[in-house]
């Protein structure tokens, strides 16, 4: 009976931490989302307060549907988002099964040589990165934002799902192989459906530094035709002044589509772990 | 066909070199069991067998044809894991079946393999079932049936009856033995249980640190053992091993089987430490000053009080002989 209590009063108390550090995490979304549904003087007035019937103003979105081309946008930020985090889960599993399941010679220095990336910034090598783009004519393409991620999302993906593949039962490959299943059989059908839960873990920590990020897009795409999401919100801040209606509606505007990506991977995170009934 | 050979195979993992020039010869329907405690490399040789390990030197040869460089899928091999290793995204019948459809064998060839491979071990009910929803035996049996439904040259069973429970593990082992009968198919069998090995094996190989130490029909090894090692492998409870010369014989350890002593007699004197009744059978320790702790193993149910005095006896005839480094004087 005591015993009974004391849990109730364990999962009260957890429950409490983890609401406490949900409401902190999700306040500043809030206050973005409920001050782009209200007209520039209430913004300014009480940014806490919700939307009233007085305050309602809907002009944020309008302005940010007529002026530029925000669908446009975010289609651009969604095809570099999706591809990119096509390539970085395909050639980080492919990568990391390779480091996983093959002796090789200098398997552990190209773990490591892999991995390296995850300690050195990308945006260090960001001069040299427009150089080579320059020179090969990917300068306002999306193909140019694809490869820098690709290659800024491998080192963690390698870590990971590396890890993740060692933990693969080697009979269960090997029964694969005395099947006559060739290694790509095996990689594809075999190893990826039991690691699952981990590219999903990847894939968002991978999609969300893409969709957000502002600088590599800034310097190797600006052109109207390749803005993302997040540099054609920029538009509306100003040195001096600054349209906070259309910046808070195109924000939160942005979160929509990471937020239904999210919800996918989370979905096939929490399948990936019922795992032995999935097809 | 089916028969085994095995030429002067070596492997090595970087410079340790883990199996040291391994001659064997498995005949056509032969049951062959590799035993020996863990580290001996019964599995690493099973699997170079299998040729999912490479031959580092010698060469492994199936009916005559050697097949080191085969792919495993081309060498008519099947083989059953410790862990099962079934696909979880598959039922019962596709993973019987897949072998076959990976070789493009027509469908109803597949069917009815499949169809026969679950009727032999009672799986017909289960064959829509994914492993998930298999109990432990259940999916053994599974993995036994994929072997089967191939009809390879070679069963390679890699300690398949580790991850079952006891009275599960001696049903399984009674399955095992049955199949081998009824198929009359060659079978390579690892385990580091000697009971297993003994019940089942036509031939048991015996290794230690990646050598053979013997080879032989299960009896041979337990009555006529060529060192220490093989004769305190094979056998429970362990022989005992005895001080010779306190005895004053002319060897330098003398080996008793724990049935072979026998209370009374005047020749080793010992008090009792534990004794440990079975039933059947009665186990008593006995502590030796001269030869250490002895087992002597007692038919049917015998009253012996701790730290009573004891007498034992055996009879010469029963007793081996070992010199100082442990091969067997004969």
């Amino acid at each position: 009976m005591s015993q009974a209590r004391h849990s109730t009063a364990r999962s009260l108390a957890a429950h409490a931490v983890l609401i406490l550090y949900t409401v902190i995490a999700l306040f500043p979304v809030f206050v973005v989302v409920i001050n782009s549904f209200k007209n520039r003087r209430a913004i300014f007035a009480d940014p806490l307060a919700v939307p009233t019937a007085e305050s309602f103003d809907l002009v944020g979105y309008r302005t940010v549907l007529a002026q530029g081309d925000f669908l446009l946008y975010f289609q651009n930020s969604l095809v570099v988002t999706v591809a990119s985090l096509f390539f970085v889960l395909l050639f980080g599993a492919m990568a990391a099964f390779a480091l996983s399941e093959y002796r090789f010679r200098g398997n552990m220095l190209m773990g490591l040589y892999l991995a390296l990336g995850i300690m050195i910034p990308i945006r260090l090598g960001t001069v040299a990165i427009l150089q080579m783009m320059v020179a090969s004519g990917l300068v306002n393409t999306l193909t140019a934002l694809v490869l820098v991620y690709t290659a800024q999302g491998l080192p963690l993906a390698v870590f990971i799902l590396s890890e993740f593949m060692r933990g693969v039962s080697d009979d269960l490959k090997n029964a694969g192989r005395i099947d006559g299943l060739s290694e790509y059989t095996i990689f594809f059908r075999l190893v990826l459906p039991l690691v699952r839960p981990a590219m999903a873990t990847v894939a968002v920590f991978t999609m969300i530094p893409i969709w957000n990020d502002l600088w590599f897009p800034l310097i190797l795409a600006p052109s109207e035709a390749t803005k993302t999401v997040t540099l054609g919100s920029q538009v509306f801040i100003g040195q001096f002044v600054t349209n906070w209606n259309a910046v808070l509606a195109a924000l939160s505007l942005a979160i929509l589509p990471v937020l239904v990506l999210y919800l996918v991977f989370s979905r096939q995170l929490i399948r990936g772990i019922t795992a032995g009934a999935v097809k | 066909m089916g028969a085994l050979t095995l030429t002067q195979v070596t492997k090595s993992f970087g410079t340790t070199q883990v199996i040291k020039g391994v001659d064997l010869a498995v005949e056509d329907g032969e049951f062959c069991v590799f035993v020996g405690p863990s580290g001996c490399g019964k599995s690493t040789l099973l699997r170079m067998i299998a040729g999912l390990e490479d031959v580092t030197s010698g060469d492994v040869a199936i009916d005559g044809a050697r097949v080191n460089d085969l792919a495993p899928a081309r060498r008519e091999i099947a083989m059953v894991f410790q862990s099962y290793a079934l696909y979880p995204h598959l039922t019962v019948r596709d993973n019987m079946g897949l072998a076959l459809k990976q070789a493009g064998t027509p469908r109803a060839q597949i069917e009815a393999a499949t169809g026969k491979a679950a009727e032999m071990l009672a799986l017909a009910h289960l064959l829509e079932r994914r492993p998930a929803e298999l109990s432990g035996g259940q999916r053994q049996r599974v993995a036994i049936g994929r072997a089967i439904v191939r009809r390879p040259k070679l069963f390679l069973f890699d300690e398949p009856l580790s991850n079952l429970d006891a009275a599960l593990r001696v049903q399984t082992r009674i399955e095992i033995a049955r199949l081998h009968r009824e198929l009359g198919a060659t079978m390579i069998y690892v385990t580091h249980d000697q009971v297993e090995a003994m019940t089942l094996a036509d031939k048991i190989v015996v290794l230690r640190g990646g050598v053979v130490e013997q080879v032989g029909r299960p009896m041979d090894l337990y009555n006529d053992p060529d060192n220490t090692f093989v004769a305190g492998f094979i056998g429970s409870p362990q022989m005992n091993f005895l001080d010779a010369g306190k005895l004053g014989l002319r060897s330098a350890r003398l080996g008793i089987r724990p049935e072979h002593l026998v209370p009374g007699g005047g020749q080793i004197g010992g008090r009792v430490s534990h004794v440990e009744k079975l039933g059947g059978e009665t186990l008593v320790y006995v502590a030796s000053e001269d030869h250490g702790l002895l087992t002597v193993r007692l038919f049917g149910e015998q009253d012996y009080a701790v730290d009573e005095v004891v007498g034992l006896g055996f009879e010469p005839n029963r007793a081996f002989h070992f010199d100082a480094e442990g091969r067997r004087l004969r």
